[in-house]
């Protein structure tokens, strides 16, 4: 019997964060944690992002890719879905919503190559997921993913204001001590779901 | 011609420029996710290292060969498309020859293409350099992303397992620290890392605080 997808959507943001157990998205963890209004913005459009390519892969793998038997091309024709849909998305917000292109626009162009993004379509096929449950993983998998690095953000603010930090190892060094912190703090969730 | 006076040609540079001055991980910060998920194991991090040097040789040779037609508006999904299609080789070769790799790998292989690295030198080097250089180039990155995930893969096995590639090097009573398999001691070992080479390597600390 497969997991509830009440349960994989849980256990994708806690048990089994992507950030913090599978260390994937860690280029942007580093790079744009410096402030908390701009993680917040990366967060939300990768939350967009990732569920709307989740669904869309989903579809093409299961009613195009499998039928024709050619799931080896999987990798390349996904990277595309990303790259279009990112790029449309791109389209539709700069000429519906303008005032969101301000706030989330910048962020878009950088998703393309966000391992997240991909690394969600890899393991939905890996793990042999239904469309429900590849939507409440997708969703619970960004979730966790911008939860850690609003965390992330805020504990660098706050470190920023008090902090002596080592030559060496300012910028990635501290955030990767940071990040080992949260994972230990993370690790208290381990097996609480299985996925 | 004395050996030393090798590097102060072009391509002793760009070698040296590749595995130790600007080396990906601990100068660029390129390509973190894969250092640490892989290397709990030194097999997975070897396999890694070939892959990503393979997929970095191919596609500094193909987008190298082809700088000066490929458009420069569609250039980025023109990398995109090269480097999947070497990841999909490099996936269907560790499937066929290193099942077991292969498994233990998992989604991993498949987020080669979302490598910093490969994108980073197609548009730094390969774009805009010969086919000689831009080879070198894509070799010594490998080797400074390869060495780094040998390191750190070594260290974390012996802790984590006493065993390199899988035979025992420590003595019996030795407790495995089961903490550095897993991401918490990736993280903090990866950090200790990059401040001792941070060090050695005399860069200059990163602007903005933290």
């Amino acid at each position: 019997m497969q997991t509830h997808p009440l349960l994989i959507f849980l256990g994708a943001i806690f048990a089994h964060n992507i950030a913090l157990v599978y260390i994937i998205g860690m280029c942007p963890l580093i790079v744009i944690s410096k402030s908390l209004k701009t993680a917040l913005g990366m967060g939300i459009s990768v939350v967009f992002v990732v569920i709307l390519t989740a669904c869309l892969n989903w579809l093409i793998y299961h009613l195009i890719l499998l039928p024709l038997g050619v799931e080896i091309l999987a990798y390349l024709i996904f990277i595309i879905t990303i790259a279009t849909s990112v790029q449309f998305l791109e389209m539709v917000i700069e000429r519906f919503f303008p005032p969101l292109q301000a706030t989330f626009g910048i962020f878009l162009p950088l998703i393309t190559v966000n391992c997240i993004v991909l690394a969600i379509s890899l393991f939905m096929v890996l793990r042999d997921y239904d469309f429900i449950r590849t939507f409440a993983f997708a969703g619970g998998t960004s979730l966790g993913w911008a939860l850690v690095i609003v965390t992330l953000a805020a504990i660098k603010e706050r470190l920023m204001l008090t902090g002596d930090i080592p030559k060496g190892l300012k910028g990635a060094g501290i955030t990767m001590v940071i990040l080992g912190i949260l994972a230990l703090g993370f690790m208290g969730f381990a097996g609480m779901v299985k996925m | 011609m004395k050996i030393y006076r090798l590097i102060y040609t072009r391509a002793g540079r760009i070698f040296v420029n590749g595995v130790w001055k600007d080396n990906p991980i601990f100068c660029m910060i390129l390509g973190i996710c894969s250092t640490l998920a892989v290397t709990n194991r030194v097999e997975n991090a070897l396999a890694m290292g070939a892959g990503v040097t393979f997929v970095l040789l191919a596609t500094s040779l193909l987008i190298s060969s082809l700088r000066k037609i490929i458009p420069a508006r569609i250039r980025m999904i023109t990398y995109m498309l090269v480097i999947s299609t070497f990841v999909i080789c490099v996936d269907r070769f560790l499937k066929a020859y290193f099942p077991r790799i292969s498994e233990q790998l998992g989604p991993y292989v498949g987020l080669i293409i979302t490598n910093c690295i490969l994108m980073g030198r197609a548009e730094a080097f390969a774009i805009k350099n010969p086919l000689g250089y831009s080879l070198l180039d894509a070799f010594s990155c490998g080797l400074g992303y390869s060495y780094t995930l040998l390191i750190l893969s070594v260290i974390r096995e012996i802790l984590a397992f006493g065993t390199i590639l899988g035979r025992r090097v420590m003595p019996g009573t030795w407790t495995n620290w089961v903490i550095m398999a897993m991401p918490a001691g990736g993280f903090v070992l990866l950090a200790l890392y990059l401040w001792i080479m941070r060090n050695l390597a005399k860069l200059e600390p990163e602007k903005g605080g933290i």
